[in-house]
């Protein structure tokens, strides 16, 4: 598998970490209350197609991506870095 | 038809021709008392309890490829009881105890060979973590004991015990734990199933979940609808798409992990191997391949498939720890789907639709858990009661944080096992 | 025997090789298994299960039969392809599953038994009485198993692994696959044409063919030389494309000196290569497969393709009555071959009854061969025709049954090949494997022109996909034959025919699989064990799955296939895992003080991926416990010095570095003072503790983080991840200087004089009270100087630049030795940090809440920060929680171990009265007795019981009273002094 990152190019999945659902990047209030934590932390939709989800380049620029890629083909879709994605 | 050595003689004295079918293929009726959505290991266990213990035969289970097709034949088979937390301990233990019967049980050999598994020690600090995790199974009645260096090399003489990386310094060593044939167990509790029974429905795709004010009224497949009064899900890596079904989301994100086999080889490995520092596992089956696997690819997939990355790390920390493994062949490679929850723990519970229950969250070990899993969620199907060993096993504990058990303390979100 | 004037050996150099203690002799060119068939050796193997006698059936990677063992001693290799070894000048070669010798093989008594031994048998019986399982039957089952065996000595030979990347791959070298290499390489992109074989050509250099006026093998070699002179194409012989990966990643192996006796000094077994294409071309070729009959696996009886390879590439005719049986018009060819090379051909049975002769030889049309006679090699065959059975005299049977793509590499990522019912075998579906193209008879595609112009073809479509224009080619002229067939699986009758030769597999076991109700393909696979040989089927599939269709009354595509999973053909280990060997799995982390450390004879403890101390032994001691209590002793009443340099180091520089720590640890840090360090605990999002260490502020922006030595990764990905993707409007940078720093701790009461020694202006109280930091120049090198303490002792930590962490560590400990102290390892470090109750990764493991280690207090109700909701669970909060306690043995055993549990006094030591566990135990020389940290279910509250500890596998047990982690000084006095 070959991601591509932003920065660096495409490049070998062995240099990336994987985080999961990008859902992470939507972190809710501490008062948002116990569904919406549940659903940050554990409920996910889990498709069998197309996901966003987070990976990291840590063996090479270190940024973190959301990488849009279907989980039953491996195929990448899309890949923007994180902090674009929050601004 | 019972099977035994008098049977095969009599039938290889007049050309085998008298077998019969292992199970029966029919077609599905339009209603049943409970119908269980998977048809792995775990589902047609839960139908062969259903029957034999609680007496409920009108089931049907349905397979939407089949049977045994999922992670139940495509795992390293092992096989234990080395489980550290309040709650696993428990579970694993029963799990253990009913793999002990089973052969009897089923009538069926499914190979359960308690060749022992040793989890190698590499510092003072995994010393401690595995001999608290030994004491753990100790004070539930199973067996652990540590071995001391020379201990394992007695045991494990082929070992790299001078030049590898991580030295080894000992192990933990679960006399009881092994290995069976994977694909037998989902035969032989499929056939028992079948024989008192439930109806084995493959190529069955459940397409729907019908849910009526909050009451499961059946299922709609791609053979018709089927009413039943309760629906189990057991769907392993595919639990997420059934449940969504029923409109719920579970606390599931789906994994790939490959495993691995070798050429066949004179026997050269008599135990179970497990090696922490490179997340590698071995073992040599009866016909001589060695098999073996590792970590997670690391990313969600439905693929059943994997990539070279972890091929490479799996076959780099075998070189590591028993070089002289270095001349066998990798014949085949596969993956299966796994169901990781955020605990690294299974789930077996009610949901909040009345009649409609859930089987899910095996992560990477549910070969071992296939008879109490079945045991245990056949008690919940029929009783409406948690068994004793599943009590922490909720759907809810991340909510609520009560019974989390993160064996691998890395954490009870997602990704970190 | 071999033929004068045919094949593509070189007849000047004959070499002499040895199988199974006899010696013959080949020629350079030779494979293993042509250099046999040139003996007349014929018997090479025995099969699986039933140990019957076996032939060589191919001349390919797919064969089934003829596995040996080649070499000896730690070189020694199972399970090596006759057909695939290349002979060398002093091979050894040995048989393998015979005992006592191939000829005769006490276990072929399995054979006898065969009716007993049938499909599934050993599911049905063995379950009786119970501990006769492991004890009797398996141990039995288990001594039968394997083909050939392991040395038991570590492999001596080296592997490498490597990364190659072009624009087009061309997989197979045949007519298709030079073809698309040509229009490619013409074309100017980067090439790369990988085959299996050691001659690249693939059945060019089987076949009596011509192309463009040259003989077949000619014209490849041509193909070849012109390739090899272009600098965009790098050609890979030897080397088998073992799978298709996600991204246009591809593994390859290439056996780069199997074919040598002795590998040069430095030089390399096998390569596993990565290689990484934008297009490929498959150009895979085809296997031809075998017919069902009784007895079909005689040693003689082989593929028909096989016996014109032996004979046009090898010169060597199997058999001196040759007779063929064939379902299709390609294997007249080898009648043909043999007949013009002289070889008798006793008669051509074509199962088809309007089958013509291509030549001047007996043919028997809509007949078929019914049985094999001759247990160690054939010697005759019955033939059913119309009118009987007819014995025919033959010393070898070439088969075909036809032909099938080799379309493995398609269905590695989940791809299903396609039926073609004018070829009767499946075809590559396209657009299986992202951006690769198929050509030639890997997509049933069987004439020379055919492959040729799909050759062409593919690469253009590849190049066209690139955006690139195809350089224009001329096709060669060559056979444009059309390729026709009647499908024949199994001839019926009596006995048993065979289709998994290596596992015994016979057409009766597929019928028998499906008369049980294992009708799904993948239940028939897995119960007979079909296709699950080291040929993964390649021979037998297609034909075991069309009976399994007949079996069960559907046809072939709805029957369907088993999945081809990677490997195309089996991979060493030793190639996979080529470089991690001994130390080569992990890197080696080494501080600055190593060199000191080991001169001093300290032993090296593996910290993760560092290497750390243990202890620093004098000459008088004997053993680890007192080198520690005299460590422990120095730093309690002089001064010691201990590396410190594997703790993480993070630098966060920014207007917004405050606010990022506020953010990750629990407590407050905005509020800290420049030139102070606070201790900060840290947790994951699930509300448990990540990690802890303290931080220090060195100036308005800008603070410097220190994680444990385990958690330094996790904890930098961390603040990527909180500064990247939860916060990036903050104005914050973050760096790991963990190895940039070097860093001792100075601890003990004399650790202010020593500093003061080396500091080149002098510290005191009043400047540098506890907890501050800052600037410091050590012997003119601009170092940092913390006050803190993981002893309970006045300590500092005194960082340079790595580059002088050596010399500093040196002058550290002499200065301390001076002092009447000296250099100390992990486990004083150990001691010193439980007498103070100091947490490490033993007990914050990853389970374990704020509230759990009694740090609740620091948990800020002022801010938000990671974990802070979820640390509020009710699970998290509730009664009933282990918590950190510390513990003394009360009762006549003085001794605690790490990891013993703690029930309840008086109760049987069982799950149900367990209350904790040991995390950490150390013998307190300060205080005389043996300490513990642990949890304890409420544990915080129950200082002072008394409870029982159990080390079920130890065998200990003692009474421990619960107290306070804080063995010593627990007022922190000696810190600040």
């Amino acid at each position: 598998m070959r991601l591509p990152c932003p920065i660096c190019g495409e490049r070998d999945r062995r240099e990336f970490y994987y985080q999961g659902a990008a859902v992470m990047l939507d972190r809710p209030a501490p008062d948002a209350g116990e569904a919406a934590w549940d659903d940050y932390l554990h409920l996910r939709e889990n498709p069998a197609g197309d996901l966003d989800e987070l990976w990291s380049h840590d063996a090479g620029c270190g940024a973190w991506l959301r990488v849009t890629r279907n989980v039953s083909t491996h195929e990448i879709k899309a890949a923007v870095l994180a902090r674009d994605v929050k601004r | 038809m019972r099977f035994s050595g008098l049977k095969v003689l009599a039938e290889g004295l007049t050309g085998n021709k008298g077998w019969s079918p292992h199970w029966r293929s029919p077609e599905p009726k339009s209603e049943y008392d409970i119908v269980l959505i998977g048809g792995g290991g775990h589902g047609l266990a839960t139908a062969h309890y259903l029957a034999k213990v609680h007496g409920l035969t009108n089931i049907a289970v349905l397979e939407k490829g089949y049977l045994g097709g999922g992670n139940v034949g495509r795992n390293t088979t092992i096989v234990r009881a080395n489980y550290m937390l309040h709650g696993n301990s428990e579970f694993y233990s029963h799990s253990l105890k009913l793999w002990e019967g089973l052969e009897e049980d089923l009538n069926y050999n499914v190979m359960h060979s308690q060749r022992g598994i040793i989890n190698l020690v590499h510092s003072d600090g995994q010393r401690d973590a595995f001999v608290r995790r030994a004491n753990s199974m100790c004070g539930q009645g199973d067996d652990g004991a540590m071995l001391d260096r020379a201990g394992v090399k007695k045991l494990l003489p082929f070992l790299d015990f001078d030049q590898t990386r991580f030295p080894i310094y000992g192990g933990l060593y679960h006399k009881r734990g092994g290995t069976a044939r994977h694909d037998a167990v989902a035969w032989g509790f499929a056939r028992s199933a079948s024989d008192r029974g439930v109806d084995l429905i493959q190529q069955c795709e459940v397409t729907g979940i019908d849910v009526v004010n909050g009451v499961v009224k059946g299922v709609q497949t791609t053979k018709g609808p089927i009413r039943a009064r309760k629906v189990g899900m057991v769907a392993a890596g595919r639990s997420s798409q059934v449940a969504a079904m029923a409109g719920l989301r579970l606390p599931i994100e789906s994994h790939v992990l490959q495993a691995f086999v070798t050429e066949g080889l004179k026997p050269c490995l008599d135990r179970v191997v497990t090696y922490g520092m490179g997340h590698f596992y071995i073992s040599q089956s009866d016909k001589g391949g060695l098999v073996f696997g590792g970590d997670l690819d690391m990313y969600a997939s439905y693929a059943a498939r994997g990539n070279l990355p972890l091929v490479e790390h799996v076959a780099e920390a075998a070189m590591t720890l028993m070089p002289v493994i270095g001349k066998a062949k990798i014949l085949r490679s596969w993956g299966g789907v796994m169901d990781m929850s955020p605990d690294g723990s299974f789930i077996i519970d009610k949901t909040d639709i009345e009649g409609l229950f859930v089987n899910t969250g095996w992560c990477y070990g549910g070969f071992k858990a296939t008879p109490a899993s079945g045991h245990t969620f056949a008690h919940l199907l029929a009783t409406g009661h948690p068994h004793p060993t599943t009590l922490h096993h909720r759907l809810d504990r991340f909510r609520t944080g009560r019974g989390i058990m993160d064996e691998e303390a890395t954490g009870s979100q997602h990704n970190l096992h | 025997m071999r033929i004068d004037g045919k094949g593509l050996i070189d007849r000047s150099q004959p070499v002499s090789f040895r199988f199974d203690g006899n010696t013959y002799r080949g020629f350079a060119g030779d494979t293993l298994a042509s250099a046999l068939l040139a003996n007349d050796v014929r018997h090479v193997a025995r099969s699986f299960k039933y140990h019957r006698p076996r032939g060589i059936l191919t001349a390919g990677s797919e064969e089934p039969n003829a596995l040996m063992t080649i070499g000896h001693g730690a070189a020694t290799d199972p399970n090596v392809r006759a057909t695939v070894q290349e002979l060398y000048d002093g091979l050894e070669a040995r048989s393998q599953n015979a005992w006592p010798s191939l000829a005769f093989d006490l276990l072929s008594v399995n054979d006898l038994a065969a009716p007993f031994l049938g499909t599934g048998f050993y599911y049905k019986t063995f379950m009786w009485p119970r501990a006769f399982w492991e004890r009797v039957y398996e141990p039995f089952i288990r001594r039968a198993a394997g083909l050939g065996a392991l040395s038991g000595t570590q492999d001596a030979d080296h592997y490498e692994k490597a990364y190659a990347f072009c624009d087009v791959l061309v997989i197979g070298a045949g007519p298709a696959g030079l073809m698309a290499a040509w229009v490619a390489a013409q074309s100017g992109v980067r090439v790369i044409l990988a085959d299996e074989d050691s001659l690249m050509g693939g059945r060019l250099n089987a076949e009596t063919l011509t192309v463009d006026g040259l003989s077949a093998a000619d014209w490849a070699a041509h193909m070849v030389t012109k390739l090899s002179a272009m600098d965009n194409v790098r050609l890979m012989s030897r080397t088998t494309i073992s799978g298709a990966h996600d991204g246009g990643t591809f593994g390859a192996l290439e056996r780069v000196s199997h074919h040598v006796k002795d590998v040069p000094r430095g030089g390399v077994k096998e390569t596993f290569w990565r290689i990484v294409a934008k297009r490929s071309v498959l150009a895979a070729g085809a296997i031809e497969r075998h017919i069902a009959f009784q007895n079909n696996d005689r040693p003689g009886i082989m593929a028909a393709g096989a016996v014109r390879a032996y004979l046009n590439r090898f010169g060597v005719s199997p058999g001196k009555a040759v007779t063929v049986f064939a379902n299709n018009d390609d294997a007249h060819r080898t009648a043909m071959d043999l007949q013009e090379a002289g070889v008798h051909i006793a008669a051509v049975i074509d199962s088809r009854a309007d089958a013509a002769a291509l030549g001047d030889y007996r043919l028997m049309s809509g007949a078929m061969v019914s049985g094999g006679y001759g247990r160690r090699g054939l010697e005759a065959i019955n033939v059913q025709t119309a009118s009987g059975t007819e014995k025919i005299a033959t010393d070898c049977l070439a088969v075909s049954g036809g032909w099938n793509p080799t379309v493995h590499l398609t269905c590695h990522m989940n791809g299903r090949p396609t039926w073609h019912e004018n070829i009767a075998s499946f075809v590559p579906t396209p657009g299986a494997i992202p951006g690769m193209e198929t050509a030639g008879a890997c997509n049933g595609t069987f004439s020379t022109t055919g492959c040729l112009t799909e050759g062409v073809e593919a690469a253009k479509r590849s190049l066209e996909a690139l955006g690139l224009k195809p350089a224009e080619v001329d096709l060669p002229d060559a056979d444009d034959s059309v390729y026709a067939i009647d499908p024949l699986w199994a001839v019926p009758g009596k006995g048993r025919a065979w289709l998994d030769f290596q596992n015994d597999v016979s057409v009766k076991d597929v019928k028998q699989a499906a008369q049980e109700n294992f009708r799904s393909v993948e239940h028939m696979k897995r119960y007979t064990t079909q296709g699950m040989a080291t040929d993964q089927g390649k021979n037998s599939n297609v034909a075991a799955l069309a009976l399994l269709a007949d079996a069960t009354g559907r046809g072939i595509p709805e029957t369907g296939t088993t999945t081809f999973r990677p490997p195309y053909s089996p991979v060493a280990l030793a190639a996979l895992g080529a470089g991690a060997q001994g130390k080569g799995f992990a890197p080696e982390r080494k501080t600055t003080s190593r060199a000191a450390t080991i001169a001093a004879g300290a032993p090296m403890i593996e910290a993760g991926l560092w290497y750390r101390p243990s202890y620093y032994p004098l000459p008088d001691e004997k053993t680890w416990r007192q080198s520690c209590d005299r460590e422990v002793g120095w730093v309690r009443q002089a001064v010691g010095i201990c590396d410190v340099s594997t703790l993480g180091k993070i630098d966060i520089q920014g207007p917004d570095a405050a606010r990022l720590l506020d953010f990750v640890y629990i407590n407050m840090f905005s509020t800290l003072k420049e030139n102070r360090v606070r201790y900060g605990l840290m947790l994951r999002e699930d509300g448990f503790v990540m990690d802890d260490g303290t931080t220090a502020r060195l100036g308005p922006n800008h603070y410097v983080m220190t994680t444990t030595t385990a958690a330094a990764g996790q904890v930098m990905r961390h603040l990527e991840f909180v500064t990247q993707a939860l916060h990036p409007e903050w104005d914050v940078r973050i760096m790991s200087v963990t190895e940039q720093w070097a860093q001792f701790a100075v601890a003990g009461p004399k650790a202010r004089e020593l500093l003061n020694g080396l500091l080149d202006k002098p510290i005191d109280n009043d400047t540098w009270p506890f907890m501050s930091c800052g600037s410091v120049d050590v012997q003119g090198v601009k170092g940092r100087l913390f006050r803190i303490s993981f002893s309970g002792e006045h300590a500092y930590e005194v960082a340079v630049p790595s580059r002088y962490g050596d010399s500093l560590f040196r002058l550290l400990v002499a200065r301390a030795e001076a002092l009447g102290g000296g250099a100390y390892g992990m486990e004083a470090l150990n001691v010193l940090r439980i007498e103070k109750g100091f947490i490490t990764h033993a007990e914050i493991d990853g389970r374990v809440t704020a509230q759990d280690i009694g740090m609740e207090r620091m948990l800020s109700k002022k801010k938000d920060f990671i974990g802070a909701t979820m640390a509020q669970r009710p699970g998290l909060t509730e009664e009933g929680r282990e918590q950190l306690v510390g513990m003394k043995p009360v009762g006549p055993v003085k001794q605690l171990t790490a990891g013993a549990h703690i029930y309840t006094d008086g109760e049987e030591p069982v799950r149900a009265h367990d209350q904790g566990y040991v995390t950490s135990v150390g013998f307190s020389p300060t205080l005389g007795h043996f300490i513990g940290l642990g949890f304890v279910r409420d544990g915080l509250a129950r200082h002072g019981e008394v409870l029982n500890m159990v080390d079920h596998v130890r065998g200990i047990q003692t009474r421990v009273e619960l107290c306070d982690p804080v063995f010593f000084d627990p007022d922190g006095e000696r810190t600040r002094g």
